[in-house]
């Protein structure tokens, strides 16, 4: 298991490597200065070429490409050339809000699906099943900023029950009651975004479990319905449902981030949206590179949960 | 002899599509939604409206027997615009597919024919591009070219092949050790022309199904650039960047969000419910997104 954990990481490390190479290059083509961000037009030629000469911004391109990894990894990503902000402080103030919005959201969908894909899968064409899919199938074709919108009518405008923005009301920073009101919204929007697809997911599996022999043997057994659902198939199924896990990593950062728009939630989102509509070059690719590097540690960390989980796999070295 | 065979089994597997069709009223709904949406947007320049006339009389109305869908903020007559919003993201749809699905094939098909050393790169490739979150990838693609039409067609369509390669590329895999194939190599024929009269027709029923749904996909990213204000720019709007006009009025005009939004979730919808029954073509075991 140990070797194949470590092939795992060893494949990884090359993937994020290449795609830090795709975001330098990205920067490098872009139509402005890393130094612009750091100087302004009062002062002198000499002070900007003292400057570009303390961050390395007269070196060889390649390393420039080592400086800037560099600072990647000492946590430092740059400045934004708008604000003239360090952006990992910048992260560090936002990640945490993303984090409570989605974190709730997606164990909350990830427990409800697999309540309803496990329903839905054993009853398979009966109206539970017909219902339960039906709903997936629209819920999937329904963008999530429709949703989102229609929510923000009826509660927002219309009973005027919850607030439409933000996270706190001004002066109750830290009230936990005000926080929660203006949490239910785009908690809901975020489950509703989530659910379908796992539902499918867990359902079509239980289907697939339900079509093996071992469910016909002990059906020929006598085993009642209750015990294969419990003892066996429920087992199959979750084992690859675990292993999911691993993979909703990157969500902590990026899986939120039409509805925090929406919401104007201090995330991500509202952030990364405004970095993309002000040309904010650094922070777009701050976090391009910080979202695909959790990718690809969220798949390795899945695939791991899987060896542990899957005895199959963990023979096979 | 063989050619009949051949014949007769492909005639089986419409026959099933069809029974699969008549039995199932939702798929025989999507299909006649989808006809009637994409007749409207072909002919629309032909009918009487015209989605910039304003109507400074009726601002924000809503709909009436003059006007059906209502008016917008500056009184322009919101199932005009709707229609011809309607057409630009069919088109973004249509057009977004074809690129992917080009790529995708081309990527699939070279990648499992060739093998070796031009798989594996052409693979990792694919891994990679699939490893950076969508939403990123195509949101960073859309500063570099300026927003608007062209561009999130191009962003789409070059950023959403990597599954239909997958898929394609395993197909092929299968289809290279078929006989027919091993000869036409054998007997010389250029590689180009083994995949173009061999190998694509054999993967075409993945190509249709793998399209099918990403018509959808391409609709739904389109819509959530749009509304994001990134994606298609007035004067042209589409249904995604209608949702976004319409959220500064959400308070006392909902149906300016609802029709486009519910068009939206309907078009994808019946897209997907075509593309899931067309599967049954390739497995007939399959009923109804049993394997997925």
């Amino acid at each position: 298991m140990a070797k194949y954990i470590l092939k795992r990481i060893l494949t990884a490390i090359p993937m994020i490597l290449i795609i830090t190479i795709i975001c330098f290059t990205l920067i490098h083509m872009a139509p402005y200065d890393a130094i612009d961000s750091m100087t302004n037009p009062k002062m002198s030629q000499e002070t900007i070429d003292l400057i570009r000469a303390k961050y390395g911004y007269d070196q060889p391109v390649y390393i420039q490409y080592i400086r800037w990894i560099q600072g990647m990894l000492g946590g430092n990503f740059g400045y934004s050339i708008v604000t003239h902000q360090n952006i990992a402080d910048d992260l560090v103030a936002r990640i945490p809000n993303t984090i409570k919005l989605v974190l709730p959201a997606y164990l909350t969908a990830y427990i409800l699906s697999i309540i309803l894909g496990l329903v839905a899968g054993s009853h398979k064409n009966k109206w539970q099943d017909k219902l339960i899919d039906g709903l997936a199938s629209i819920g999937i074709a329904t963008p999530t900023f429709w949703v989102a919108m229609l929510l923000i009518y009826f509660f927002g405008y219309k009973l005027k029950v919850l607030p439409i923005l933000g996270m706190h009301t001004i002066g109750l920073e830290s009230s936990f009651a005000d926080y929660m009101r203006h949490f239910i919204m785009p908690y809901i929007v975020l489950t509703l975004g989530f659910l379908p697809d796992s539902i499918r997911y867990v359902r079509s599996s239980t289907i697939t479990q339900y079509a093996e022999d071992y469910v016909m043997v002990q059906n020929a057994f006598g085993a009642s319905k209750k015990e294969i659902m419990f003892k066996h198939v429920c087992k199959n199924v979750l084992l690859p449902v675990i292993t999911k896990l691993g993979m909703a990593l990157p969500m902590l950062v990026t899986g939120a981030i039409i509805t925090e728009t929406i919401f104007g939630w201090p995330g991500i989102g509202p952030y990364f949206i405004k970095a993309i509509q002000s040309m904010d070059y650094p922070i777009v690719m701050a976090i391009l590179v910080l979202s695909s590097t959790l990718v690809i540690l969220g798949n390795l960390l899945s695939d791991i949960l899987y060896c542990v989980t899957d005895p199959r796999i963990r023979e096979m070295g | 002899m063989m050619k009949k065979k051949e014949n007769n089994s492909k005639k089986r597997r419409m026959e099933h599509v069809l029974s699969a069709l008549k039995k199932d009223k939702v798929a025989i709904a999507s299909l006649i939604f989808l006809a009637f949406i994409i007749v409207i947007s072909l002919i629309a320049p032909l009918l009487p409206i015209d989605p910039n006339k304003t109507d400074v009389m009726n601002m924000l109305t809503p709909p009436s027997a003059e006007h059906w869908f209502g008016t917008d903020e500056v009184g322009r007559d919101y199932l005009a615009r709707v229609i011809y919003g309607g057409r630009v993201s069919l088109l973004v749809g249509v057009l977004a597919m074809l690129a992917s699905v080009f790529i995708g094939v081309s990527v699939g098909t070279i990648s499992g024919y060739c093998g070796g050393i031009i798989d594996m790169i052409l693979m990792r490739i694919v891994d990679i591009m699939s490893s950076i979150p969508w939403m990123i990838l195509v949101t960073v693609i859309s500063i570099f070219l300026n927003p608007g039409l062209k561009s999130i067609i191009i962003v789409i369509g070059c950023f959403t092949w990597m599954e239909i390669a997958r898929l394609v590329r395993a197909e092929t895999l299968s289809v290279k050790e078929r006989e027919y194939v091993m000869y036409a190599k054998f007997v010389g024929t250029p590689f180009w022309k083994v995949i173009l009269s061999h190998v694509i027709p054999s993967v075409f029923p993945t190509i249709i199904i793998a399209g099918t749904t990403s018509i959808a996909g391409a609709i739904m990213t389109e819509s959530s650039l749009s509304f994001l204000g990134i994606g298609i720019q007035q004067p042209m709007s589409s249904w995604g960047s209608l949702l976004q006009s319409a959220q500064t009025n959400l308070q006392n005009a909902l149906y300016m969000a609802f029709i486009p939004g519910l068009l939206i979730v309907c078009t994808i919808f019946a897209f997907n419910k075509l593309g899931n029954l067309l599967r049954i073509y390739m497995e007939p075991r399959v009923t109804s997104g049993e394997k997925e």
